[in-house]
């Protein structure tokens, strides 16, 4: 029998985990700690014991052979807890090796600039910081949401979809192959294709993508919607009405055009 | 096997125990051995058109309960040879039809019939489902007016997301459109739907078209399936629609209007 679960001393996981990163531009300069102090002086809670991220980036080196280990001390004088260093070329290696701190690669995600310049002394900082570092939290939980939009195969129908019966081609598209009846409803987050007549209701971009259309050979449906804008069948009888068309979203309202 | 065959159409009054009646008896004048059971549990009717309420001992809910068995409970057509009734209880109400019951029923008058045809009751609900449920085949009886179509239209999304062939993912039931009471003279001056109208929104196969005739309600109350009043259009149309059931090709007939001779009109056909 394997080993369970519960008597396993740790589990190995994968995760992401938001740090300060201090983006170096000038290194060694006699000016480093007395800026870092100032900076960090502006918010000595936000600060304090932090941990942060070295990054190599942007740094233009003022001597040949940079030493990194007064870099950490000055760190920790100031009360940030320097874990790693990030970036910075093949030259550095050695000096990052003798701080005994882990080298990461570069980022290739977007690295947001914590500008904390100080605007006038009046200012309550603190908040000024939060509201930078909750910016950048933000963007992070934007991204993780864009990747978890999964494009699933587009559904496929080939019977009629009669009144009372609902479709739903989630995160995907939908392909009608016989016509959707009176009373009758299909919804997708993509695109709606129906070669037959629509009679029923058919909403595209359910989940609110605007770019979303809905196609269909014969027109004479009771509501269209894309992204939650809907055109009932009293005004979509002006437009092409019994026809082969097209529904898209366009200048703030749904736009219908033959095909 | 036998071929289950369910008359169905979601709206009430348009014409399914009629149209039973009929197409069992047309089944069963060519033949093949038929029954007809009533599904309408508590509004039993299909007796009274076959004219055989007399005679009506045990009923369907008794054969499910155990209480009678088949033979003492089925009525033989005294018209029509290999015809059988099988009614259904005027006492008691649609929740005795269990699932297991009635598919035991039907798997015991399979070994002895062709053709069970399961005269529905109106509605969607369980009454209606049940006698959908183990259709191989289903006629749907529609009227040439807006609302019986939009049910008739509902009815057919049941059929092919609730029946047994749906849900064991076999072969969708095989659907049939019979038109009843159509009038040709009501359809040219638009106060009716046309078969064409009807064909387009539900998009099935069309089994036949019943005229609208006096004969049909004469028959009813005679007790006699309109079938078997061979001079009437609505007898012929129905035989035009079992032979169409078996196979025949054969054109649809009693669409246009008539136009009415002298020597016609004074004999009133």
């Amino acid at each position: 029998m394997s080993q369970n679960q519960t008597d396993a001393c740790f589990q190995l996981k994968g995760s992401n985990v938001t740090s300060i990163v201090l983006e170096l531009n000038q290194y060694p300069s006699p000016d480093f700690l007395p800026q870092l102090q100032l900076k960090v002086e502006q918010a000595p809670q936000f600060f304090q014991q932090s941990a942060i991220v070295i990054s190599l980036e942007r740094l233009n080196p003022t001597e040949l052979f940079v030493d990194f280990q007064p870099l950490i001390a000055d760190c920790r004088k100031v009360g940030l807890q320097p874990m790693a260093f990030k970036g910075g070329d093949d030259s550095y290696h050695s000096a990052i090796a003798e701080t005994g701190l882990p080298a990461l690669p570069s980022s290739s995600g977007r690295n947001e600039l914590l500008e904390l310049e100080p605007k006038s002394q009046s200012e309550a900082p603190t908040e000024e910081l939060k509201t930078v570092i909750e910016r950048v939290v933000e963007t992070r939980v934007e991204t993780i949401i864009e990747e978890k939009i999964i494009q699933r195969p587009t559904k496929v129908i080939d019977r009629p979809v009669r009144g009372g019966q609902q479709i739903y081609a989630e995160g995907a598209d939908l392909i009608v192959l016989a016509q959707v009846s009176e009373g009758a409803e299909v919804l997708a987050d993509g695109h709606i294709h129906i070669y037959a007549p629509l009679r029923g209701r058919a909403l595209a971009g359910v989940k609110g993508d605007q770019t979303a259309r809905v196609f269909c050979q014969h027109l004479e449906a009771e509501l269209v919607s894309i992204a939650g804008v809907f055109m009932l069948s009293d005004e979509l009888k002006d437009k092409a009405w019994k026809q082969a068309a097209q529904v898209y979203f366009s200048a703030e309202r749904l736009q219908v055009a033959p095909l | 096997m036998a071929k289950i065959i369910v008359v169905t159409s979601g709206k009430g009054g348009v014409g399914k125990t009629t149209t039973s009646a009929s197409i069992g008896t047309g089944l069963a004048k060519r033949g093949h051995k038929t029954v007809i059971i009533d599904f309408d549990v508590g509004l039993r009717n299909l007796d009274l058109i076959m004219g055989c309420e007399r005679r009506v001992v045990y009923d369907f809910v008794n054969v499910i309960n155990g209480e009678s068995s088949l033979s003492q409970t089925l009525i033989k057509d005294k018209r029509t040879p290999e015809l059988f009734i099988l009614p259904a209880s005027q006492t008691r109400d649609k929740d005795a039809l269990t699932e297991a019951g009635v598919e035991k029923v039907l798997n015991d008058l399979s070994k002895d019939f062709e053709y069970i045809v399961c005269d529905s009751p109106a509605g969607i609900e369980r009454g209606a489902q049940m006698a959908l449920y183990f259709a191989d085949m289903a006629i749907v009886v529609t009227n040439p007016e807006v609302s019986s179509v939009r049910d008739s239209d509902r009815i057919l999304g049941i059929l092919q997301s609730k029946s047994r062939r749906a849900e064991r993912g076999e072969s969708p039931v095989e659907e049939h459109l019979l038109l009843t009471r159509y009038n040709p003279e009501r359809v040219e001056n638009g106060e009716m739907l046309s078969v064409e109208d009807v064909k387009d929104i539900l998009a099935i196969p069309l089994l036949g078209v019943i005229p609208e005739s006096e004969a049909v309600l004469k028959a009813s109350n005679q007790g006699s399936p309109v079938i078997l009043d061979e001079e009437s259009f609505s007898g012929q149309a129905y035989d035009d629609a079992v032979a169409r059931l078996l196979g025949e090709e054969r054109e649809h007939r009693f669409l246009e209007v008539q136009k009415k001779g002298f020597f016609k009109r004074l004999i009133g056909a």
